[in-house]
């Protein structure tokens, strides 16, 4: 027998070391694995050769991909969704960024019950929200439609607009907008050259955000549709009966059109930072 | 054609009696000044002395609550500040963070609607020596860059007036002494009315031809760097342009050019030339650097004790305590002459009258002191 002057380490204590040393990748990789098995899910059985129901996996298939409009009136709902999407996006944009400007910028009375009422709609359930609406629609004697829904969306997008374009506005230095004054440039030039540039990507990510809210609301949108159907609504309805296979190649095709437009952003970014 | 939106005639700058109040506080108060055409002019000041707001009041950022300013012939006081042909270099240099370089310096040439503004601005980029940052944003520039490119934005202007708001607070010692001589060139080249906000009496003393020393929203005294050093009028300048050894004191007799002073029990001599009150109760300043430990002179005092002191280079900085346990700070040049002295050692001071002055004894004698190194 032969004894080492060092002893190896036990092959117990070699794992213990490598765990505390990787435990950070492993909660990382565990936590992206329970964010992401529902989009793989949805992924996966957007190739399921599904016949009644798309609850047990039956066989591959690209059909579904090939004609994502196979289910009755899943491509008019999705169309719905994006009309309903673009209009409400546009006009909370619009008005949540004038909004916020009012607050950001100017003193005026009432200015802090203002921002106060803002943030109402968001903390008010959606459920009281899209249950009160509906009972104002019939009162006012509107029949629940396409409009109605827009005016709901514009509605509580709104909020989450002014919330995110203020922030932006209160961290630009107004020293800016004073610099761009001393060089000649009255109030609407400072506006158009200096001020709206500055607080474009806020805009910018409102318009997402409000996209985002609208294209995916439910619960409000199932109170004050009447009988247009919107796409979270076709899914919602369709699943008594089984979900459709195209409903899982829209969902897919939506997340990566959502995957693809921030990798070009971070590319371009990126590259701007580099030029 | 779209030059005519701004004023063109030229001349001194002109504040006349214009105050500016928020609530109760008088940020300035009543404040007269007259600003040569094409001078380097400093306002100097603590913080919260109202120079900021000065500026900011010829810049048209702030209206004053009372009182005109005029360039020239022109009443600007209420004009918009894209009508005046004022430009300023901000704190922050405030540049554009989404437009280059180019476009930054570029910005006020295309609001007057000027369209070739290429020779201009490449002019301008020239003269602070960064043309080759042109395509480049103000993000990717260093401090001292961001400094300089301020100031070509203002300056491709050709502005009748410059307005420099501390405008080298940011940058580190050794970059703000090589922008103060770069400042100081390009006043020289451009001719422009510079006026040049600091808290930095070293600063204000390098740069400027013509100091106005601000506290509380008035102008305590104006002058040039030498003016205000060898003959401040109030307690106030006396401390916050560099030290100052001030000591109450009676007045005897003024006779012969010359006041006779008393302060306890010793006799002192004061050109009446630098005495700038008739009050008989008067402080009587010298500068450390014109204190001598001998014991030759008209003006000296015997039984003195060396209590503290401290070598910095170019001299020997001593505190020495008076027979009645006033301190005096005392500098000693370090070259042949030098006594080395040491804390406990008996010495006697004395200084030429005519390095003497005498002040209103009415006033604080630590007004002023130790402010300079706030902010």
């Amino acid at each position: 027998m032969t004894t080492t002057a060092i002893p190896m380490p036990s092959l117990s204590h070699r794992a213990k070391r490598w765990i505390s040393r990787n435990l950070i990748r492993i909660y990382a990789g565990l936590a992206f694995i329970y964010l992401f098995i529902p989009v793989a899910y949805t992924f996966a059985f957007s190739f399921n050769d599904a016949g009644k129901s798309n609850l047990i996996w039956q066989g591959f298939t690209l059909d579904n991909w090939k004609n994502p409009c196979g289910a009755p009136q899943v491509c008019s709902a999705v169309v719905n969704s994006l009309q309903i999407g673009i209009l409400s996006t546009v006009a909370a944009t619009i008005l949540g960024t004038m909004i916020a400007f009012a607050l950001g910028r100017h003193k005026f009375k009432g200015r802090s019950t203002t921002n106060l009422l803002i943030f109402l709609p968001m903390a008010t359930p959606e459920v009281v929200l899209g249950a009160s609406l509906l009972a104002m629609f019939l009162n006012l004697r509107i029949s629940p439609g396409f409009w109605t829904i827009v005016i709901a969306h514009v509605m509580f997008c709104i909020s989450f607009v002014v919330v995110t374009v203020k922030a932006r506005i209160a961290s630009l230095d107004p020293r800016l907008e004073q610099a761009a004054m001393d060089l000649y440039a009255n109030e609407r030039e400072t506006f158009r050259y200096v001020t709206l540039p500055l607080v474009m990507p806020g805009i910018a990510g409102a318009a997402l955000l409000a996209f985002s809210l609208s294209f995916d609301d439910f619960i409000i949108t199932n109170f004050n549709s009447g009988i247009v159907s919107t796409f979270p609504k076709f899914v919602w309805v369709s699943s008594a009966r089984g979900i459709p296979p195209e409903a899982n190649v829209i969902g897919s095709a939506m997340f990566f059109i959502a995957l693809i437009i921030v990798i070009v952003g971070q590319v371009v970014s990126r590259q701007r930072k580099k030029s | 054609m779209a030059n005519q939106k701004v004023s063109q005639d030229t001349g001194d700058l002109v504040l006349n009696r214009i105050s500016k109040f928020y609530g109760d506080f008088k940020a300035v108060d009543d404040l007269s000044l007259t600003v040569p055409d094409g001078s380097f002019f400093a306002l100097l000041g603590p913080s919260g002395c109202g120079k900021t707001t000065t500026l900011r009041m010829i810049a048209g950022l702030e209206e004053p609550s009372q009182g005109t300013i005029h360039i020239g012939d022109t009443d600007i006081t209420t004009q918009k500040p894209y009508r005046r042909n004022v430009n300023t270099v901000f704190q922050n240099y405030a540049l554009f963070p989404h437009l280059t370089i180019f476009e930054n310096v570029a910005f006020g040439l295309r609001r007057r609607g000027i369209k070739d503004v290429k020779t201009e601005v490449d002019k301008a980029l020239a003269l602070v020596e960064l043309g080759h940052l042109a395509e480049r944003k103000p993000g990717q520039l260093s401090g001292g860059q961001q400094q300089r490119i301020a100031v070509a934005r203002a300056i491709v202007n050709r502005p009748e007036v410059l307005l420099l708001d501390e405008p080298l607070g940011a940058l580190d010692l050794k970059l703000r002494r090589q922008m103060q001589i770069e400042l100081k060139r390009i006043q020289m080249e451009v001719g422009i009315t510079f006026i040049h906000v600091t808290h930095d009496q070293e600063e204000a003393m390098t740069m400027a031809d013509t100091i106005a020393v601000m506290n509380q929203g008035k102008i305590e005294q104006m002058g040039s760097a030498t003016d205000l050093y060898e003959a401040p009028r109030t307690a106030f300048v006396a401390n916050f342009l560099g030290q100052c050894n001030l000591i109450k004191a009676k007045v005897q007799s003024r006779a012969g050019g010359k006041a006779v002073v008393t302060a306890k029990g010793h006799t002192f001599e004061i050109p009446l030339s630098r005495v700038s009150t008739e009050n008989d109760s008067i402080l009587l300043g010298v500068r450390p650097e014109k204190l001598r430990l001998d014991d030759k002179g008209v003006n000296s005092i015997k039984d003195c004790v060396v209590t503290d002191r401290s070598f910095v280079g170019t001299s020997t900085q001593y505190l020495v305590r008076t027979p009645w346990d006033l301190e005096l700070v005392v500098f000693e040049q370090n070259d042949e002459g030098l006594h080395d002295l040491h804390v406990g050692d008996k010495v006697s001071l004395e200084w030429d009258p005519e390095h003497t002055f005498g002040l209103d004894g009415a006033q604080d004698v630590n007004a002023g002191a130790d402010l300079d190194d706030e902010e």
